[in-house]
């Protein structure tokens, strides 16, 4: 076939898209360059040059201290929290079948908000290392319940989309009780623990946040990337994924568990930041086609970029206010969700 | 249909009993709560007020607090009963379509970038929030050859609320404003809020809920069905649109008391049709009745719940609605 080429091994060999390889690598560079202009913009500016010298070690000192202890660590999660969402949300879609969906609009993130919020308010004394799972936790406890909730002889995905919506605005409202009745919250970890509800990557540092997050995301993404060529059976129907040998529910069961986890851990740090996990597969869709081995890490790579550009947009449009970054996603996304709307108008 | 209460009689004294529920409402809204106040005073502070600390409680904090619960809470109910009907969709309300997000922005922007202020100024802003929000979530719902779904148009509410609340939070971030008032635009409060702000935009919510039982009858024959409507000589298109412009009036008159109180508009108008059946003519009294009284009653558990600290009474109606959600999702969602 064209536009294929293969790579043989000794029991395996994969077929790749060139168009998929030429897309990777194209939004790697986009990425990068995304990475220096970040890293370069905000109260003082560096000029892209003098970020890639000081990143290399050779640049001035006055410089380095800004870089790597405030800009770089931000962009590093941005980079992370992106595809993270991204990828949660190209899972999800996969497994319910339905594009509207993505792990904000459900409930999921709500979950894991809820999480968060408790962690921060009664765990405090606990490490920090682990708000990543306390967020998990209450992602699954989500997921769980609007699964519980949506059966009835089976899952629709109309039925799913619609319970979480409502479970989306419950959880939300759970979240803002406890911020607002834990007699001991000083206005200023109620003001925190608010942005944190719209999604801000606002102060994050190497240590609290970086090193956090970052097992999770290095452990989840390449299982993700593994496991999303089941996907691609499962996408034919469950009768056809039966009879071509895949263990559906067995495997639907895996990729909802990554899906859920990855949301967890990105909302643990970078919050409720919306829209992301339903725009990046669309756009990754768009450019390498539907197969899912190509979708993953393509989504990944506009998650971050999506996510660099509108913290970017955040932090420098109203210096020296800092706005969510939550705040641009939702500004794009939303149009973006019309279009799909319009898009699916005799489906969904 | 079985309804609870069947004969007219039945019915009449269901309203009767519904009034007097919604007196002693406002009543034990203005006694109970961080101060508890005992009947007479509240009498005397009408009679013969002497400006003491527990009158001054009663005329200016506790007495526009009840007014705007139980108004906000008619005005929402009665809004999402008409919703319903229109949109053919059991899930409608202004919160879940994002008409409350909407005015809540428009009011937000208003007051930030074009020096809006004035509470007139603020309830016209939240109209036209309220009337722009309705027809795009409206027009987006219709995309498409299926019509009106209930998954399109309950995503594209979600969508717009999502949206909406996003831009508004940035603005008031950017304005500086403090967490109480930012709070305050995104789960609705009706604490702390003084009687100018409910005399300037109870008239058109007065008006509109008069609207509602006039064009009550309207909604019954709509109910049957487009074609059979048309069939039967109704202009539906006047009908429609005057209906959505009470709509408009009631849910924006809501946010710029209240703020974006959700869930009221879905609640109520089943627990009517549970009670007295699907005539319109019935359904809207009722609703303006029992959604005060909801209302009322959350805003009085609200005070209660995390004592001496208030829960903004937004948040109290998102915890009892979503069961509700949740079960009529569960029956499919669409009539």
């Amino acid at each position: 076939m064209n536009g294929w080429f293969t790579l043989r091994g000794r029991k395996h060999s994969f077929q790749i898209d060139r168009r998929t390889v030429a897309m990777t690598v194209l939004l790697i560079i986009a990425n990068l360059a995304a990475i220096v202009v970040c890293v370069g913009l905000g109260s003082t500016s560096i000029s892209p040059l003098a970020v890639i010298r000081t990143i290399i070690g050779i640049g001035e000192s006055s410089d380095s201290m800004i870089i790597f202890s405030l800009r770089l660590p931000r962009v590093i999660i941005a980079v992370l929290v992106g595809s993270a969402l991204a990828v949660s949300g190209a899972l999800l879609q996969g497994i319910v079948r339905n594009p509207l969906t993505s792990p904000d609009i459900i409930g999921i993130s709500g979950g894991a908000s809820l999480g968060t919020v408790v962690f921060i308010l009664y765990f405090s004394h606990v490490s920090i290392r682990f708000m990543p799972l306390s967020a998990v936790v209450g992602a699954f406890a989500a997921a769980f319940l609007i699964y519980l909730f949506a059966y009835r002889r089976g899952i629709t995905p109309l039925r799913l989309v619609l319970i979480g919506i409502g479970m989306a605005t419950a959880l939300t409202a759970v979240t803002y009780m406890l911020i607002l009745t834990a007699s001991f919250t000083p206005t200023a970890v109620a003001v925190k623990a608010f942005t944190f509800m719209t999604g801000s990557i606002y102060g994050v540092s190497w240590e609290r946040d970086v090193l956090t997050l970052l097992p999770w995301i290095f452990i989840l993404l390449p299982v993700a990337f593994i496991y999303a060529r089941h996907l691609n059976v499962q996408e034919l129907g469950d009768e056809v994924a039966t009879s071509v040998g895949s263990p559906v529910h067995v495997k639907r069961t895996i990729l909802l568990f990554i899906s859920v986890a990855l949301a967890g851990a990105a909302v643990a740090i970078g919050g409720a930041i919306n829209f992301i996990g339903l725009m990046a597969p669309h756009i990754a869709r768009k450019l390498v086609g539907p197969a899912y081995g190509g979708v993953i890490p393509v989504s990944a790579l506009i998650g971050s970029l999506v996510l660099l550009l509108s913290d970017l947009v955040a932090r420098v449009a109203f210096i020296p206010l800092d706005i969510p970054a939550g705040v641009f996603t939702a500004a794009i996304g939303a149009p973006f969700f019309i279009y799909l709307l319009y898009r699916h108008r005799s489906g969904a | 249909m079985d309804t609870l209460l069947s004969s007219h009689y039945q019915k009449v004294a269901g309203l009767l009993a519904g009034l007097l529920l919604f007196a002693a409402g406002i009543v034990c809204s203005i006694a109970f709560g961080v101060t508890n106040i005992d009947w007479r005073t509240i009498v005397e502070s009408y009679t013969a007020f002497n400006g003491s600390q527990e009158h001054l409680i009663i005329q200016t904090a506790r007495m526009p607090r009840a007014l705007i619960a139980a108004a906000v809470g008619a005005s929402l109910a009665v809004a999402g009963a008409l919703m319903q009907g229109i949109t053919r969709n059991q899930l409608a309300s202004p919160s879940i379509f994002g008409i409350n997000a909407g005015a809540a922005f428009f009011i937000v922007t208003g007051s930030a970038f074009f020096g809006a202020s004035g509470l007139s100024t603020f309830a016209t802003l939240a109209f036209i929030g309220a009337a722009f929000t309705a027809t795009l979530v409206y027009v987006l719902g219709s995309i498409g050859n299926d019509g009106l779904t209930p998954l399109k148009v309950t995503l594209a509410g979600a969508a717009l609320t999502a949206f909406f609340s996003s831009l508004s939070l940035g603005v008031l971030l950017t304005g500086g404003q403090t967490f109480d008032q930012v709070l305050y635009w995104f789960v609705g409060s009706v604490a702390g809020r003084d009687m100018n702000i409910f005399t300037a935009a109870a008239p058109f919510m007065g008006i509109a809920l008069l609207g509602a039982l006039v064009v009550a009858r309207h909604m019954n024959v709509l109910a049957l069905g487009e074609d059979v409507a048309v069939g039967l000589g109704q202009k539906t298109v006047y009908i429609k649109l005057a209906a959505g412009i009470i709509i408009v009036l009631l849910a924006g008159g809501s946010v710029s008391m209240a703020g974006p109180i959700a869930f009221i508009g879905i609640i109520i108008p089943h627990l009517t049709r549970y009670l007295v059946g699907i005539d319109y003519r019935w359904v809207i009294p009722y609703c303006a009745v029992l959604g005060g009284n909801l209302l009322l009653a959350a805003d009085i558990g609200s005070r209660y719940i995390a004592f001496p600290k208030e829960v903004p009474v937004g948040v109290m109606t998102a915890i009892i609605g979503v069961p509700f959600f949740v079960y009529i999702a569960r029956r499919g969602g669409h009539s």
